[in-house]
């Protein structure tokens, strides 16, 4: 989509240069900048979709790195974002907040006791998330494909009703209430940019080849010395602790979470993002996440009344999703491999863009 | 030279049928052999066993003295056998490089945390498996393709790809599957030069299955015939070329002479 340079060059000299790196510094330096400045002065709704584009960028690229990168069909995200929201959440409450809570069961009792400050709890979470993802990838990854997407989705549902029976951990139905809203903006974008960077370093390494291995052919991958097995396992858990990171900011951004925050539908939206912005690409992951959750929120001025040119439009509630279903349909239809594809953003590619539009420009 | 792989009475069920009977297989380090036979004689299934792909029923495998009968097919190939596929089996939306590269991925030293941060094994290792897939482009004429994509290979370069991608895992030894299938006579002759030279300049050992007669003849130092799972016979080109089992199971009874076109046809 960006550059002329339609040719094949993935993976071939991505060398990093100075230019390429100093140029990425900056562009960090004004996102950190536009941050600065939407912390001061925007409106306390628009800040909530920014961290909300933050939270589902963290999600998005890290679930792209198992549906895209290495092809696995995994429907597993709501299970890691409610393994991470809950583990986050019960760190963090204070003791006497568990003690009003907890009105069915008592907590159990080294957990009703212990708090931590938001980093630690968040890395709690991010580790206990990994650690099931471990503990699950053998018995899972024993299948592929659709099966793999049966099975995963089979966990995501065992998780929910686990967190509704497990009264003396997770409070059963009635949820955590009363967190304090540690999420903000740099919370947010912090994690989001760590998450991206370590992903696409992760991506260019051999262990990045070795995933793209089993997603293009996964005995020619194995006689080439790859296990696929153990390879899954460690991109499972690498995508399940940055989720379950994620997990944990949407849990202190929406201060209430309960077993029906978490259903399907959670990973269906992921789903659609990673194959709107194009399976495989970090890039196209990191559009679409943008895209669609500000797009979800933008689509809202046609549910309200307005003045069309004279023409008075009552607003229809509901008319939100059916243009969004309308724009996902045209996206599919003129962008089958998505907004993306499998490539990449580079400078290269956006220097030569610019260098096409405007020849005077000497960049 | 020392005995890479040594094959001994090898047979797999498939439900019913004996695709292979007791099959015995030597191949010793800088040697190439010959692995013949009509089609279904189960050649192909003769190399996926001894990389781990299927189960066998009865016998053993070792290889460099070591039993690997059972070992699964990445510890197999981490250990020192490479193979190709009969129906190429390339990684084919990742550029050539790439290919390559990945099957360097058992040498790497490099953790995934020192790969995230970029620390010195990191950078070291990288350009080392880089240089070393162009080496490997190179030797296989393949370097001006590196950047494109595999699939939009010709044919016979996507078979040169392969054997490229083999030898980037430093084999000990290299089972090739009908490598010259869909090569012209002039390719077919280049190619089997540039396999007795790659024997000579790595001394690795070679196993291979073709259908054109004269370019196994040709380059194979002995060869073992085998005919619906049964080994038939074995031994050097000449020897074969006049053993009546093998004219028989290749042409019926009753025949001439088997001769390369022949059998190519």
């Amino acid at each position: 989509m960006l550059g002329p340079n339609r040719k094949f060059t993935e993976g071939l000299f991505k060398v990093t240069t100075h230019r390429d790196r100093t140029l990425t510094v900056f562009s960090v330096i004004i996102l950190l900048a536009f941050l600065f400045y939407a912390d001061r002065n925007f409106d306390s709704y628009t800040v909530r979709i920014l961290e909300n584009i933050a939270i589902f960028i963290t999600l998005a690229v890290s679930y792209n790195l198992i549906n895209g990168v290495m092809g696995q069909f995994s429907l597993a995200p709501n299970a890691f974002l409610a393994i991470g929201a809950y583990t986050s959440a019960i760190f963090t409450l204070s003791q006497e907040e568990k003690l009003r809570s907890f009105i069915i069961e008592p907590m159990l009792w080294p957990l009703s006791v212990i708090s931590f400050p938001f980093a630690i709890s968040l890395l709690l979470a991010g580790i206990a998330t990994a650690l099931v993802a471990v503990m699950m990838a053998t018995p899972v990854f024993r299948v592929r494909g659709d099966y793999l997407a049966i099975v995963t989705l089979g966990f995501g549902e065992v998780i929910q009703v686990l967190a509704n029976n497990f009264l003396s951990i997770t409070n059963g139905s009635l949820g955590l209430k009363g967190l304090y809203p540690y999420t903000n903006l740099w919370w947010a974008w912090g994690v989001c940019i760590f998450t991206i960077f370590c992903t696409v370093r992760l991506i260019n390494s051999s262990y990045g080849r070795a995933m793209k291995a089993v997603r293009e052919d996964e005995i020619a991958a194995e006689a080439m010395g790859i296990n696929a097995l153990r390879i899954k396992t460690f991109a499972f858990a690498f995508s399940a602790f940055f989720q379950g990171v994620a997990g944990g900011l949407l849990a202190h951004l929406i201060t209430t979470i309960s077993p029906s925050l978490f259903t399907f539908m959670f990973t269906f939206n992921l789903l659609i993002i990673v194959v709107i912005g194009g399976l495989g690409s970090t890039t196209g992951s990191v559009i679409a996440a943008v895209l669609i959750t500000w797009g979800n929120e933008a689509l809202r001025v046609f549910e309200e009344p307005s003045n069309f040119f004279g023409f008075q439009y009552e607003g229809i509630p509901g008319m939100r999703m059916i243009l969004f279903s309308v724009i996902l349909i045209l996206v599919m239809l003129f962008a089958r491999t998505g907004i993306m594809g499998r490539s990449e953003f580079t400078w290269e590619g956006l220097l030569q863009w610019f260098r096409r539009k405007i020849p005077a420009l000497k960049v | 030279m020392a005995l890479l792989l040594d094959v001994r009475n090898l047979s797999v069920l498939f439900g019913g049928v004996l695709a292979l009977n007791k099959l015995s297989l030597e191949i010793a380090g800088g040697e190439i052999i010959g692995l013949i036979g009509p089609n279904g004689a189960g050649k192909t299934t003769a190399f996926n066993v001894v990389t781990g792909r299927i189960k066998r029923s009865s016998g053993s495998i070792f290889f460099c003295g070591r039993d690997i009968t059972g070992w699964s097919p990445s510890r197999i190939a981490r250990n020192g056998i490479a193979r190709t596929f009969q129906n190429i089996k390339l990684y084919e939306d990742l550029s050539v490089i790439e290919n390559v590269m990945i099957a360097a991925h058992s040498s790497i030293s490099y953790s995934f945390l020192e790969a995230i941060l970029g620390l010195g094994r990191f950078s070291r290792d990288e350009s080392r498996i880089r240089s070393k897939a162009f080496e490997l482009l190179e030797l296989m004429n393949l370097k001006e393709l590196a950047a494109e994509r595999a699939s939009s290979l010709p044919y016979g370069s996507q078979r040169k790809l392969e054997i490229a991608r083999a030898l980037a895992l430093e084999p000990k030894l290299l089972l090739l599957d009908e490598p010259v299938a869909g090569m012209n006579p002039t390719e077919t002759r280049e190619f089997a030069d540039f396999i007795l030279r790659l024997r000579d300049s790595l001394s690795i050992g070679i196993g291979l299955i073709d259908h054109d007669m004269s370019f196994v003849m040709g380059v194979c130092d002995r060869i073992r015939v085998i005919d619906h799972g049964v080994p038939i016979a074995w031994g050097i080109p000449t020897q074969v070329r006049n053993n009546k089992d093998v004219i028989a199971a290749y042409l019926g009874t009753d025949f001439g002479v088997v001769t390369g076109d022949h059998a190519a046809n």
